[in-house]
């Protein structure tokens, strides 16, 4: 089959359908979302069009700074502990019998089938004082005393991480059995060791799988809102947090809009520095 | 500012239903048709629920007004829907039942038509502060029903009960408290203020405010949850997970009936009384169903069926009232309660908000 670039505007008809639906779903409401931003906030009021940028002016302080940090940090955190658990567990995965792949793949795939509410609500139990798996450790001797595990930063983490799991695993698996597996036996006809195989051979081999896997990782914590309240302290609320109490909570469209597009602008601008360092490494 | 957890059903909600409440509105359920009407907005699920079973049904038998009820989404949503709607001259209900903050922020765009007392005489059954006002003295509201935030606590590993909101503070409390997470529902100022700088009036100025704030934060080492959502707290206080809190006093009580170790205490500083308002949208042309429909809701009667069917304190004198002591105390209480100071979630709402926040995370 040959194909030719398109020729008359009717050619183009394929793509009018997902540039509508684009344009409908993500433009109209995004472009709403940037020009609420600019509103004038009223106090014990609505919100009135403008052109102000006091919502920005707000956001500039050294507190939302912190909260903007940390909700990148953990992110981050979470991407990177999901692809340091996720790309052996693959590995190992892609090179087990059908069966197991099957029924590995189901139960992960169940995983997604849980709202944020349950694991949220599932995770806090088991870290629960009096209902959580340190009694459990207090019945096997390894604890005087069962305590609370939440709320605190692991806690957040593991459970961030457990909800993000499955997708890494659904974006690696294609990737991993896929991948030749001449090339580590190559490495070990060689003489490298499994692991060194694995790290020196394999995982170079992934790169651009891990960046992404990384990156979507990353955004799907970013917008983590329920699970940092659930189970951590003020400290570990990320600033998806902040912006659900302005705009349910406090009514401020205005500033929560803001702090919406401080947030996407961030992640894209650091997504953007990934996949440049990425092909930089590549070019080299 | 919003006031999402003002009322109960809204802050049961709002994990549920959140945003997408507003999307489930106006879903009117028509009791009987009648030549009157008055379309009534109340607080969708459990309240709308109780409401239609307990009180419109008889309220039609009554007048021959049939009622329409409509669910209200929970927090400002439904002002916002009621103002937008009145620019352009409809009311998707006559009368509604609103927060005081949204009451507040109602009067500022003259949201609510005047309501004359002498078309609603047994207005004189109520206590005083639940007359909402304008600021010229018309009547902006009238008090639909309240309901109390006390200090809760595990009788299995809280033995003694507190006497006091300053037992929060106690140094033996360390990681033992839940409380609400915003300034605008946990009314933890209010508190502040009663218990240590003599009253509510201390927060008048905005060095008062940030004096209750820094004596709110010597409150942070002992508190393990601060919570949005209140089957959080709840659960862990009858496990004992976390045995000391603010909490519902209504729903506190529905646990202990059924056998958990808990407790609901009124500190002698008072439990905090919050309340939602009847309030006529101005684009209703039923001003004169709406009198008779929030006249007939100021019976003392049909306040001792609310606080004996769902579960609020009533909005009027106690002595009209023929709740038993053990109906009266199980939903509301003698101790002059905190009332909280709806006027600066109004005015001061982005500065009060902004300490908080940095309060509570910083």
């Amino acid at each position: 089959m040959r194909r030719e670039p398109p020729q008359r505007l009717g050619d183009y008809g394929p793509l009018f359908f997902p540039a509508g639906m684009l344009t409908l779903f993500f433009v109209v409401p995004f472009a709403t979302m940037i020009a609420v931003s600019f509103f004038q906030r009223e106090q014990g009021g609505f919100y009135t069009p403008a052109f102000v940028l006091d919502n920005y002016a707000r956001f500039l302080s050294l507190f939302f700074g912190k909260v903007l940090g940390f909700s990148l940090f953990l992110a981050v955190a979470v991407a990177i502990a999901c692809v340091v658990v996720g790309v052996p567990f693959t590995y190992l995965l892609a090179r087990s019998a059908r069966k197991m792949q099957i029924a590995w793949l189901v139960a992960l795939l169940s995983i997604l089938s849980l709202s944020e509410v349950m694991i949220g609500f599932a995770w806090s139990t088991l870290f629960s004082r009096t209902a959580g798996i340190t009694n459990l450790f207090v019945w096997l001797g390894l604890m005087s005393q069962a305590q609370a595990l939440t709320p605190s930063f692991g806690a957040v983490m593991t459970a961030m991480t457990y909800q993000a799991f499955p997708y890494t695993v659904l974006v690696l698996y294609p990737a991993l059995v896929r991948l030749d597996p001449t090339l580590a036996e190559a490495a070990r006809t060689l003489g490298a060791s499994p692991v060194k195989a694995f790290f020196t051979v394999v995982v170079p081999a992934l790169r651009n799988t891990i960046l992404a896997t990384l990156i979507m990782v990353f955004i799907f914590a970013l917008g983590s809102y329920l699970l940092p309240q659930l189970l951590g302290r003020p400290q570990h609320w990320t600033l998806s947090v902040l912006i659900t109490d302005q705009a349910i909570y406090q009514s401020n469209m205005p500033f929560a809009a803001a702090m919406a597009v401080f947030l996407v602008l961030v992640s894209l601008a650091l997504v953007g520095l990934a996949v440049y360092a990425g092909q930089q490494k590549e070019a080299k | 500012m919003s006031d999402i957890f003002n009322n109960k059903i809204g802050r049961r909600a709002v994990l549920a239903g959140g945003i997408a409440g507003a999307s489930m509105l106006a879903m009117p359920s028509v009791l009987r048709a009648q030549d009157k009407s008055l379309k009534v907005g109340v607080y969708g699920g459990y309240f709308k629920d109780s409401f239609d079973k307990n009180i419109f049904a008889d309220f039609t038998k009554a007048t021959g007004i049939a009622v329409e009820s409509v669910a209200e989404p929970t927090g400002e949503a439904w002002l916002v829907q009621l103002e937008q709607a009145a620019k352009a001259g409809a009311a998707p209900a006559d009368v509604s039942m609103m927060s005081q903050v949204s009451m507040l922020k109602g009067q500022s765009t003259n949201l609510w038509t005047p309501l004359d007392l002498a078309k609603i005489p047994n207005s004189k059954n109520l206590i005083d502060r639940f007359v909402n006002k304008y600021p010229d003295g018309k009547v902006a509201g009238i008090g639909a029903v309240s309901w109390y935030i006390t200090l809760v606590s595990n009788t299995d590993v809280i033995k003694e009960a507190p006497t006091s909101w300053a037992a929060m503070w106690e140094k033996d409390k360390e990681d033992k408290l839940g409380l609400l997470a915003l300034v605008s529902n946990s009314f933890l100022l209010e508190v502040t203020a009663k218990t240590f700088m003599g009253g509510t009036n201390a927060l008048d100025t905005e060095e008062g405010i940030l004096k209750a704030l820094e004596k709110l934060a010597e409150l942070k080492p002992n508190v393990r949850l601060w919570y949005r959502d209140e089957a959080q707290f709840e659960q862990a206080l009858k496990s004992g997970e976390i045995p000391m809190g603010q909490y519902y006093h209504d729903v506190t009580g529905l646990a202990a009936a059924d056998g958990n170790p808990v407790r609901s205490t009124f500190p002698k500083e008072g439990g905090i009384q919050d309340s939602g308002c009847w309030a006529l949208s101005r684009a209703s042309k039923k001003t004169e169903e709406a009198h008779t429909f929030i006249n007939y809701m100021c019976q003392p009667a049909i306040q001792a069926t609310l606080s004996r069917k769902v579960g609020t304190a009533p909005t009027i004198k106690r002595d009209l009232l023929d709740l038993t002591a053990e109906e009266f105390a199980a939903v509301s209480s003698d101790i002059e309660p905190i009332i909280p100071r709806y006027d600066l979630y109004q005015t001061k709402s982005d500065f009060l908000n902004q300490k908080w926040t940095e309060m509570i995370a910083g």
